[in-house]
């Protein structure tokens, strides 16, 4: 057997059927410079699963009798990295801009949201300025949807980007954890949506986040994504990448934004 | 570069995180309690205060409330540090002048963010 990287690493089969799953969930593909990533991904789930090797958990999968273990595998090989008020100044220049243009209850879409950091951080902005608004978060883990809903974070994500003043004012102390309050949750609706085969959600969007989540997909897929945020925002709608990312040469229906530095905008088509 | 004091009764906490205030191309000097740290202050005031809460001497609370009474214009900005992690704590500490805060056990990106937050990174 080649390839097996450590002690009771995955096969080079194993790999291929995870990526195949992957790709399946996802239109991710499973680059070979991250292949090794998936042992430590799946580890945890390995144990749980009372099992030792990754081969093992394929054959579980594949066996056909658990419906849960694909979405796990799939949900575990992720990466759902986030913060709150990611790419410092973002949501706030967001909604800024918005108002600017005299949007002031917008219709947002955050997609690929992970655990949740950006809408919450989205609802605290416009709560914050006695602003009102519709948040669409979306996700296509139903882990990372199911976490995000709960609003609950750990001491470590909730200090990551967040003010401690705001921290106080919207997140109630449970235990070791910071739970979002009600009146925060309540700005935003959550469900799965797969970026790459599902319609978006109805109506027409004033702004767009899509960040980080397109770097993962192959350049068709990315158009592909793209052509659907396009759908989705009204003209002249705002779409908002990850900091290194652009739409450049993978889209003719955004230009960037003249007015708001690193946002583009909707063309009128 | 930026300068940062980082004030804290343990010898093994001042290390950490020293490494990883260096990591971030700060200055680093360090103060075992609240009084050495007030000394060190009036002589050469930091860009920011990295505090612990419980000390022997002068607690951290007793620092703060020391330090606003002190002439230092700028005010250092000073990021609790501790193991009191309560909300009724974190919001003493903010009530007294505080500019952010760091529940303990703390990591990099922990420090990392906090500090750009009150705009020393
Ligand atoms: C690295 S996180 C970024 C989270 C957040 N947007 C941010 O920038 O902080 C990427 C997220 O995109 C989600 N994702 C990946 N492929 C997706 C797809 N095809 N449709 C929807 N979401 C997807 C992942 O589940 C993950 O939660
Ligand atoms: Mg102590």
């Amino acid at each position: 057997m080649i390839g097996a990287t450590l002690p009771g690493g995955a096969s080079n089969a194993a790999i291929a059927r995870l990526a195949s799953l992957l790709e399946a969930h996802t239109g991710q593909r499973l680059a070979a410079s991250r292949a090794w990533r998936v042992d430590i991904a799946l580890r945890p789930l390995v144990a749980e699963y009372g099992l030792l090797t990754i081969d093992q958990l394929v054959a579980r999968l594949d066996a056909g009798e658990d419906a849960a273990i694909g979405e796990r595998i799939v949900d575990a090989m992720l990466n759902q990295e986030t913060s709150f008020f990611r790419d410092p100044g973002t949501i706030e220049g967001l909604i800024a801009a918005l108002a600017e243009n005299g949007v002031m209850r917008p219709r947002l879409w955050s997609a690929g949201c992970a655990s949740g950091q950006e809408p919450l951080s989205l609802a605290m902005t416009l709560i914050g300025q006695e602003r009102a608004g519709e948040i669409v978060a979306t996700d296509v883990s139903p882990g990372a949807i199911a976490r995000a809903r709960a609003g609950r974070y750990s001491r470590f994500e909730i200090q990551r980007g967040l003010p401690v003043r705001q921290m106080l004012r919207w997140f109630t102390e449970c235990g070791a954890h910071w739970v979002a309050r009600p009146e925060l949750l309540a700005q935003i609706s959550y469900r799965r949506h797969n970026l790459v085969d599902d319609p978006p959600p109805a109506g027409r969007f004033d702004a767009v986040l899509c960040r980080n989540v397109l770097l993962y997909l192959s350049p068709t897929l990315r158009a592909r994504v793209l052509d659907r945020l396009a759908a989705a925002l009204r003209p002249g709608g705002l779409l908002v990448l990850g900091a290194g990312e652009t739409v450049s040469g993978q889209s003719r229906h955004f230009v960037p934004s003249a007015q708001f530095r690193g946002f583009y905008t909707r063309d009128s088509g | 570069m930026k300068s940062c004091l980082v004030v804290d009764d343990s010898k093994v906490i001042r290390k950490v995180a020293r490494h990883i205030l260096e990591g971030l191309d700060f200055a680093v000097a360090e103060a075992a309690d609240g009084r050495e740290a007030l000394d060190h202050c009036v002589a050469t005031p930091p860009d920011v205060i990295l505090l612990d809460w419980n000390m022997p001497v002068m607690s951290g609370m007793e620092f703060l409330r020391a330090l606003r009474e002190t002439a230092l214009a700028p005010l250092p900005k000073v990021v609790f540090c501790t193991t009191e992690n309560g909300s009724a704590h974190i919001r003493a500490a903010i009530d007294a002048g505080a500019d952010e805060y760091v529940m303990k056990p703390f990591d990099r990106e922990t420090l990392e963010s906090k500090l750009q937050i009150v705009g020393v990174v």
